[in-house]
């Protein structure tokens, strides 16, 4: 099972030693309750200039193999316990500190998840990519820094002379991933490392950096070890791919072969739970993920939603709404300059609709959101609930119609109140709205967890005794208590597994078809959008640049930004995988702007029912 | 994503036993060292009369500056009074000027850090005024506003807890300052909690743990800063005996008779450190799990 | 970077402000009546009366406020009751063996302290970390005092290795001056490097946890580097900050040490003014110590901007 037959480019792969051979590896990590066999008896090869995804969710053990392999493991708890790490046919296991630290950055290197906490604040990015080259190549401190401009201007970052007295602060985070790579790939090393990448960064920069990737590969000739839970990354970068779930692999080998022909229960229920882009087209409503019994390994079949929009009066109508933010500075803290969060946006939703909001970061559908619920006040607009202007209402009126609107929030872990009870919380909007008795919300909470998926005597439990998934059921009961008729959702499945993020979604359709309820969606993922919603905005910069029904928008966008978006997804499918996409190597801009800003005058076009798109000006049509 | 699998907790999974002390204990060896040591302290010093039978302001002449004996256990000082009694008696004081300065300057401290987090008018003036009293050195402070007025134990912690107090008000607000950010606030917002409801639940029980630790430290604080006083002569009024005040008196007989200082300062000094460990165990066994709450 | 240091300056006005008004507050609570006590036990009314006025002690207290701040800020800080010589003076004959003191503490400290606690993090867990940090908290549970009875007790009279008490001036020469500064400075810096050793500890420990140590780790760093050059520079802000808050305490534990060691500085002259109800020396010295700890804190604060990037707006 080594090298793929149906490649047509990249290099030849002789039937050489490999350059990684992970063999029968388990580490476990020892505290005072107990022992965790994080990593239990996993074998991998990876050739000389292949890429191996390792992918998998979170406690799988992945990242543990990575930081196994370069002995970074957390000390005293975590050890390698068995196995041996060949790394050009040498086994690291046995070596000391000090002969690791010889081989770390020089012959392996890595690269993290967070490009925003990876690089030392504190010194330059310059100093931070020469210390590699001082360390193992021992250059001079003038020779060294020679090498970090050409580094530099092999991951493309402009300007680079300019740069490398940059601090990180001052940099974007697609660029700082670039500056960890350039600091990884300083000594050519035989294997590169990469634990998730590309996971925290939006998605046009996340296309941006695998491409890097995987051309610098190509020049390099190196092996890459790639770490990911996202199957559509697995698809785009990988030549092989091996499978972990609970420490142990569960299928390995071509990339090709585990999308066409997945064996393995689990890789089945993995691969089932994985939007495609482009798989919705001819379904007109949102459609649930497919159930793979994880025993068995046999799927049901997904069926549409039923019709739960009732035209008629809306929901809720955004009218004009308008957010800006002052940053202050300067020796009289004045107002130096703008971040014009929202900026004159209108939509409404339907009962029974799922209207979802995409954009990257700092494009406001989060502000957007809040100002929904009025968790903060906008500087301008309404919002329309069931006619009545929720901005202008006084504190007494606004808690009354606030219930008919609930929000679920991103993080699961956070979104909860670590000292109450899940009972507690769930019974909360109904006891403070003085909807019920103790007695009544009592018997309610135990309702509501059934109707998410729980059990009733989970009620006494304490929110660090659940995962994340079951707690993101636990917010949407409380959500559920005071019977709203829309629900926020932001980012409320960015942070679960795929696995679980399907379970969460089905839900929620189940929930939408049975009581009727509108969600307003905001997420930055366009596969999930792609089955959740009746209706997209895209949103970039504060405004929205293209709004209409699913179909439209995901068959026939208009505008450039859109079909940026659209072309940055990166598609499950590792036939695509050699074509290479047109990637502009552009930052996402940010929506600050000076205090004497004026925004343009927008016009709008009707491109066909209830399908609009924002008129562009000539800066979008200069790029890609 | 942590790669660790730490709650894929099953449903079913049975709720853990409720353990007992002595399994508490065994896992903070620290609290258990601190609490039980301060816990002798406390005892031997309430019921003092149950373990001495020397009045310990009563002199008696014939009996000076002798050294500890099977009927002076610590010896007697240049009056004659046993040295073991005025001890056991001096940590009352100790406890009451020290408990007393932790309880005072911790409530005041929450009120005060609750307005400078709430009212952004406020906090102006409320944090100026702190920092301007955490510039002047708490001895000299105590001091200062002990020299007005008559000595009394009253007016002693009034002015440790005041000296004390900057440090709790800007716990207080930082933490408030960053509780309101945390999402669960914006959820009970979002649900319908008004402001008192909001601090009386959501707010406040998050607030007090840290608060506990920081308490403890300041009662470990008032117990020094009281001796130092009474060392100085500004303290406990000389007719109470208070360890800072035994010290003081017989220091000058250290030479010819040194355990007239080396007892009350050694359980001056036990004191301290008891609370100290207690408060250092304290704060580690709630910090992990409040970071894995969380 | 000159608009950051200049508004950390101007941020200090009002905290001296505040400074000035809790002092001037000793003077308006003390029930004492400085006149009478001025004027001595034979004197009349009438006779008292004059110098409550002489002295100005007649208006109300806003104005005798403003007189009073216009005086400090100018330089006068009035005169001393018992002694009759203006405070400022007082203060500024005194200033050299405190200065001293408090001076030779910090140094001592800090050389130990910080290499001690990055030590302790460095090797949290085992025995050497534990061990150094049971010291520390015993360090910091003695009073001052205690330990410098202690002290003189083991070093001036068992060992008669070091001088008992009192201070050598520099004038007299460097080394004797030293000599006379290692009990006292010694014995306040148990304490105070107790804490910084803390401080440090748990700082550095935090640092330790960040990614981008993981990062330095994973370049194949040694040790050293990895903690001096990537660790300690971001631990330098919270570790200088304590310096800084922690100097009050250290003012305030110098005044403890010139008790013990028989010092003739500003502590002792504020005791003993204290004792003798000489409330405008209480003032002036409350006042001089405020000042220096808003000094010290506001150096501290402008510093950072040498250690972090990130704070230089």
């Amino acid at each position: 099972m080594l090298a793929d037959p149906h490649k047509t480019s990249g290099p030849e792969v002789e039937p050489r030693q490999p350059m990684l051979s992970v063999e029968n590896l388990s580490t476990h990590f020892f505290s005072r309750d107990g022992v965790m066999k994080v990593v239990d008896d996993v074998s991998y090869k990876i050739a000389p200039g292949e890429t191996l995804a390792v992918a998998g969710e979170s406690g799988s053990g992945k990242s543990v193999t990575a930081l196994s392999i370069l002995g970074l493991l957390p000390k005293p708890a975590g050890r390698v316990v068995g196995g041996r790490i060949l790394l050009d046919g040498r086994d690291l296991v046995p070596l000391s500190e000090g002969e690791m630290q010889h081989v770390r950055g020089n012959e392996v290197a890595m690269i993290f998840q967070e490009p925003m906490t990876s690089l030392n604040p504190v010194l330059t990015v310059g100093d931070q990519i020469a210390e590699v080259l001082i360390r193992h190549r021992r250059l001079s401190r003038k020779a060294a820094f020679e090498r970090v401009r050409e580094m530099l201007e092999l991951v493309r970052i402009p300007d680079s002379a300019r740069r490398i007295n940059d601090y990180p602060h001052e940099m974007s985070g697609g660029m700082r991933q670039r500056v960890m790579i350039a600091m990884a790939l300083a000594c050519k090393p035989k294997l590169l490392v990469a634990d998730e990448p590309t996971t925290a960064l939006d998605v046009t920069i996340q296309a941006q950096i695998i491409e890097l990737i995987k051309t610098l590969q190509q020049e390099e000739g190196m092996s890459v070890l790639f770490i990911t839970h996202d199957m559509g990354v697995v698809a785009e970068v990988a030549d092989r791919t091996a499978v972990m779930y609970n420490g142990k692999v569960v299928e390995q080998g071509a990339t090709r072969d585990i999308f066409d022909n997945p064996q393995h229960p689990y890789t089945r229920s993995l691969l089932s739970a994985v939007p495609r882009l482009g798989a919705m087209a001819g379904h007109r409503r949102p459609m649930r993920f497919p159930v793979v019994d994880r025993a068995t390994g046999l799927s049901d079949i997904p069926a549409e939603t039923g019709e739960t929009v009732s035209p008629g009066q809306p929901v809720i109508e955004v009218k004009n709404l308008t957010a800006r933010f002052n940053l202050r500075g300067g020796l009289f803290s004045s107002v130096r300059r703008r971040v014009h969060a929202v900026e004159n946006v209108s939509f409404s939703v339907q009962p029974g609709e799922t209207l979802s909001l995409v954009g990257e970061s700092g494009c406001g559908k989060s502000t957007t959101g809040r100002s929904v619920m009025r968790l903060m006040q906008p500087m301008r607009g309404s919002v329309l609930l069931d006619g009545e202007d929720l901005l202008k209402l006084d504190e007494e009126a606004l808690y009354d119609r606030r219930r008919r609107i609930q929000m679920i929030f991103q993080d699961p872990y956070a979104s909860l109140n670590p000292r109450m009870t899940v009972g507690e919380a769930i019974a909360e909007p109904l006891i403070v709205n003085r909807l019920a008795s103790r007695a009544d919300a009592h018997r309610k909470v135990g309702e509501l967890l059934e109707q998410v998926g729980l059990r009733p005597e989970m009620a006494r439990r304490y929110p660090h005794e659940f995962s994340g998934g079951q707690r993101q059921r636990i917010c949407i009961a409380r959500a559920l208590s005071v019977e709203p008729k829309l629900i926020v959702a932001d980012e409320s499945v960015s942070a679960l597994d795929v696995s679980v993020k399907a379970q969460v979604i089905n839900l929620m359709l189940d929930l939408q078809e049975r009581m009727k309820l509108a969600y307003l969606f905001i997420s930055h993922d366009m596969a999930v959008v792609e089955r959740v919603s009746h209706r997209v905005a895209v949103m970039y910069l504060g405004e929205i640049v293209e709004i209409g029904p699913r179909e439209a928008i995901f068959g026939n966008p208009q505008h450039p930004y859109t079909k940026r978006l659209l072309a940055a997804v990166p598609v499950p499918d590792p036939a695509r995988r050699f074509i290479r996409r047109p990637i502009s190597n552009d930052e996402i801009r940010s929506p600050l702007r000076a205090v004497d800003y004026v925004p343009p005058e927008r016009v709008w076009r009707d491109v066909s029912s209830g399908h609009s798109v924002m008129d562009w000006g000539p800066e979008w049509e200069a790029r890609a | 994503m942590s790669d660790l699998p730490i709650d894929a907790l099953p449903a079913t999974a049975p709720r853990p036993k409720r353990r007992g002390l002595g399994y508490f204990l065994r896992r903070h060896p620290t609290v258990a060292i601190g609490g039980g040591l301060l816990l002798i302290m406390v005892i031997v010093s309430v019921f003092a009369p149950l373990f001495t039978a020397y009045d310990p302001i009563r002199i008696d002449p014939g009996m000076r500056l002798k050294p500890p004996s099977a009927e002076h256990w610590f010896g007697t000082d240049q009056y004659g009074r046993d040295i073991f009694s005025r001890t056991l008696y001096g940590g009352r004081v100790s406890l009451l000027v020290g408990i007393s300065v932790a309880l005072v300057a911790t409530l005041a401290g929450i009120v005060l850090g609750l307005l400078s987090g709430y009212v952004r008018m406020l906090d102006a003036v409320i944090m100026r005024t702190m920092d301007g009293l955490m510039a002047i050195p708490s001895i000299l402070l105590a001091i200062a506003m002990m020299s007005i007025m008559r000595a009394s134990i009253t007016l002693i912690v009034i002015a440790i807890a005041i000296t004390e107090l900057p440090r709790v008000v800007r716990l207080v607000r930082s933490l408030v300052l960053g509780i309101r950010e945390q999402t669960y606030v914006h959820a009970a917002i979002a649900i319908g909690n008004r402001t008192p409801r909001l601090l009386r639940r959501h707010i406040l029980p998050n607030i007090i743990p840290p608060l506990i630790v920081q308490a403890t430290f300041i009662f470990a604080v008032a117990v020094m800063i009281e001796a130092t006083l009474s060392f100085l002569g500004v303290g406990t009024p000389p007719e109470i005996p208070s360890w800072g005040n035994i010290i003081a008196e017989s220091r000058i007989f250290v030479m010819i008779a040194f355990w007239t200082i080396l007892f009350p300062g050694l359980f001056l000094a036990i004191m301290v450190l008891a609370i100290n460990i207690l408060g250092d165990g304290l704060r580690d066994m709630l910090d992990p799990r409040l970071a894995r709450r969380m | 970077m000159l608009a950051y240091a200049v508004r950390r300056v101007v941020a200090t006005i009002p905290v001296m402000l505040i400074v000035a008004v809790i002092t001037f507050l000793l003077l308006a609570l003390n029930p004492g009546d400085p006149a009478a006590i001025l004027a001595g036990e034979d004197a009349t009314t009438a006779d008292i009366d004059m110098i409550r006025e002489s002295l100005g002690l007649d208006q109300p207290m806003p104005v005798q406020f403003v007189k009073w701040i216009t005086g400090v800020v100018t330089g006068d800080l009035g005169m001393s009751i018992f002694h009759g010589r203006p405070v400022l003076e007082m203060l500024m004959a005194r200033l050299e063996p405190t200065a001293m003191v408090a001076l030779a503490t910090i140094l001592i400290s800090v050389l130990i302290a910080v290499p001690l606690g990055v030590i302790a993090a460095w090797q949290a867990g085992t025995w050497i970390d534990r061990a150094i940090m049971v010291f520390a908290v015993a360090s910091f549970s003695i009073p001052v005092f205690l330990v410098g009875y202690f002290n003189i007790y083991v070093f001036s009279m068992q060992m008669r290795v070091l001088p008992v008490q009192g201070y050598v001036p520099l004038a007299q020469g460097i080394i004797p001056c030293l000599t006379s500064l290692i009990l006292p400075s010694a014995t306040l810096g148990l304490a105070y490097s107790a804490l910084l050793a803390r401080m440090t500890r748990s700082t550095m420990l935090e640092v330790l946890n960040e990614d981008y140590i993981r990062t330095a780790r994973a370049k194949g760093l040694s040790i050293s580097p990895v903690l001096i050059k990537h660790a300690l520079r971001n631990a330098a802000v919270p570790i200088v900050t304590t310096i800084g808050v922690a100097f009050a305490s250290l003012l305030g534990g110098v005044v403890v040490t010139e008790s013990v060691f028989a010092i003739p500085g500003i502590g002792r002259m504020t005791v003993e003014a204290i004792l003798q109800r000489d409330i405008p020396v209480v003032q002036g010295v409350v006042l001089f110590a405020a000042f220096t700890c808003i000094m010290v804190n506001l150096i501290i604060d402008i510093s950072y901007s040498l250690f972090d990037p990130r704070i230089r707006y």
